[in-house]
């Protein structure tokens, strides 16, 4: 049971971080960090049974701070809209990436 | 008092300085946007000075908090004399930062309640960082420092590259952090804890699983290594700290990477002090790359904020220098260090915020040619901040590179010694160009810096800057020997010293 929950676990990460490395479009690499923050509550959860209460009271704290991330980073995005006109990160040339 | 946090009470107590500041910071908000209902936004520099009031009501608790004991090390929170030394660090910076920004935030219109407000918060995630002896409060701090200097890199609407900055700094801080909760998730699924005490048994004993503790050791290590810029996840560095307005990039460069090395080196020297031998090579490596890769691209910039981008990316080599150290003279030789940097490094972007004229104007080196001649107070402040980034003796600076270099070879760190020093020489050459054109060359016209808009606190927030790195320079004991006493209190460096005879 907790093998195959870390193997999905490590499955969903490594989806998020191809997805932030290759996608070029904002709210999709943001999409990809998301999933990438869910592959973690998944592990917390599946070893918290094993282990103790602490990661179940991790993912509470993950999913709290995801929320804020997310208000903030959908913030900087509109921003960035109102500039760019997109939010294609290939479109932005001021500053090199 | 003593804490051993049996009650609700004591936790409370255990975060007065944190509480200060979060009570303040909201009173900033809150001043703010009455302030902009009012209709009355002609000058922000009243709420700046309440900010830098709250500042000072947690400094003086900090200081209060020395009476302060708690019992064991088991707590979810550390009242230890490392935690207060960081604070020091952490609330200077802050205060530096206000006084810095205030004419900034005035001239380009920032909504100054929300400014502050998230310097405010931003900070309390720093002493959060500094004060975590669990790796949940330890990513509590990481993101609520983290979340505000998003918003404070991207609050200058009007500019694009401000935008721009913010978008990249969160987009990839928000990649690392994935990183690094993946590894917290790691280590507590082979150690069975978060509790940094409690892995550090786990680990010590030997009990932890092997694969699991090495992966995870691993994945927090790139948290911790983007969070400080350490080449090869330094690539944000040089654009956010480019595009972001220029006292949020002193703040930041100040501010942030002083608490991501408070708690890497609480997190490395203490939980994963029992497996030191197998993450030591990577850290060298993380130094290594960062001195070397970094001084040498600063020769290459043209602008002063970039120059100075990787001027604090090469800072973060000489201070992991002491991470690999692990020992008790490194680690007081970071605190030192990172005091001295702290104040230098805002000091310096202090006069770039004066030459840009409190904009984003006048950013280039060749843009300083005439100005120690025209502001010769100003150039004389800004020489001794880059004698003191450069480590020219008789500076702070100087002092913080030989602490570290003292502990670098208490664990016979010869080679990294030698790269320590070989590249502080190569850094010479970047520092010395700016002060070269300041003093050298001739100013296209003889009137540019005639007026500078300086208000007289800032000028004596600089003076009292390059008093400090000055005095430190030349009289280090006291600072030396508070950062002595503070690193006692870790009570780790097993590791090292075993693998050391």
């Amino acid at each position: 049971m907790l093998t195959e929950a870390l193997v999905v676990s490590a499955l969903l990460f490594a989806i998020g971080t191809l997805g932030v490395l290759l996608r070029r479009n904002a709210i999709v690499m943001f999409l990809c960090i998301e999933l990438q923050l869910n592959a973690v509550n998944l592990a917390f959860v599946a070893l918290s049974r094993y282990v103790g209460i602490e990661g179940q009271v991790f993912v509470f704290f993950v999913m709290t701070v995801a929320a804020a991330e997310a208000a903030v980073g959908l913030a900087i995005i509109i921003s960035i809209f109102r500039h760019f006109r997109t939010v294609n990160v290939d479109n932005f040339n001021l500053l090199k990436w | 008092m003593e804490l051993d946090f049996s009650s609700q009470g004591h936790y409370l107590v255990a975060f007065v300085p944190e509480l200060i500041l979060t009570a303040l910071g909201m009173l900033v908000l809150i001043a703010g946007v009455s302030r902009r209902l009012a209709r009355d936004p002609e000058r922000s520099f009243d709420i700046g000075w309440l900010a830098l009031a709250g500042v000072l009501l947690a400094a003086f608790a900090n200081g209060w908090m020395y009476g302060v004991h708690e019992v064991g090390t088991q707590a979810m929170i550390a009242v230890d004399r490392f935690r207060l030394f960081a604070n020091w660090v952490l609330l200077g910076s802050a205060g530096l930062a206000v006084v810095m920004s205030m004419a900034y935030v005035d001239r380009q219109r920032l909504q100054a309640g929300e400014y502050y407000g998230l310097l405010l918060f931003s900070t309390v995630g720093m002493m959060v960082m500094a004060a975590a002896r669990d790796l949940i409060v330890i990513f509590l701090g990481l993101e609520l420092m983290s979340i505000a200097v998003y918003a404070m890199t991207a609050l200058n609407r009007a500019e694009r590259r401000s935008a721009e900055a913010g978008l990249k700094y969160f987009i990839l801080g928000a990649f690392a952090t994935g990183f690094f909760l993946y590894g917290i998730a790691l280590v507590y699924g082979a150690t069975g804890s978060t509790n940094i005490a409690r892995i550090a048994v786990e680990v010590g004993s030997g009990s932890a699983q092997p694969a699991l503790l090495a992966l995870g050791v691993g994945l927090m290590l790139v948290g911790f290594a983007f969070k400080v810029g350490a080449v090869p996840f330094h690539m944000w560095t040089p654009d956010v700290y480019e595009g972001a307005p220029t006292p949020v990039t002193a703040f930041m460069s100040a501010g942030v990477k002083a608490a991501a090395f408070v708690a890497f080196l609480r997190v490395f020297t203490v939980a994963f002090d029992g497996v030191w031998d197998r993450w030591w090579t990577i850290v060298w490596w993380l130094a290594a790359l960062s001195m070397v890769a970094a001084n040498l691209l600063a020769l290459a910039q043209l602008n002063v904020k970039r120059m100075l981008a990787y001027s604090s990316i090469a800072h973060a080599g000489y201070l992991l220098v002491a991470i690999v150290a692990a020992n008790q003279a490194a680690a007081a030789g970071m605190l030192f260090y990172l005091l001295v940097y702290a104040v230098m490094n805002v000091g310096a972007f202090g006069i770039v915020l004066i030459v840009a004229n409190q904009g984003e104007d006048r950013l280039l080196i060749e843009d300083y040619a005439g100005f120690g001649q025209q502001q010769p107070l100003l150039g004389v402040l800004l020489t001794i901040f880059l004698l003191s980034l450069a480590g020219f003796p008789g500076t702070g600076g100087f002092m913080g590179k030989i602490y570290l270099l003292q502990g670098a070879m208490g664990a016979h760190l010869v080679w990294l010694s030698v790269v320590l020093v070989l590249t502080t020489v190569v850094s010479y050459g970047y520092y010395l160009r700016l002060a070269w054109y300041m003093w050298m060359s001739e100013a296209p016209t003889p009137d540019v810096f005639h007026q500078v808009r300086a208000p007289i606190s800032m000028r004596i927030a600089l003076l009292a800057a390059a008093a400090l790195i000055l005095y430190l320079g030349v009289f280090p004991d006291a600072a030396l020997e508070m950062a002595r006493a503070s690193v006692d209190a870790l009570t780790a460096f097993g590791g090292s010293a075993a693998a050391t005879p």
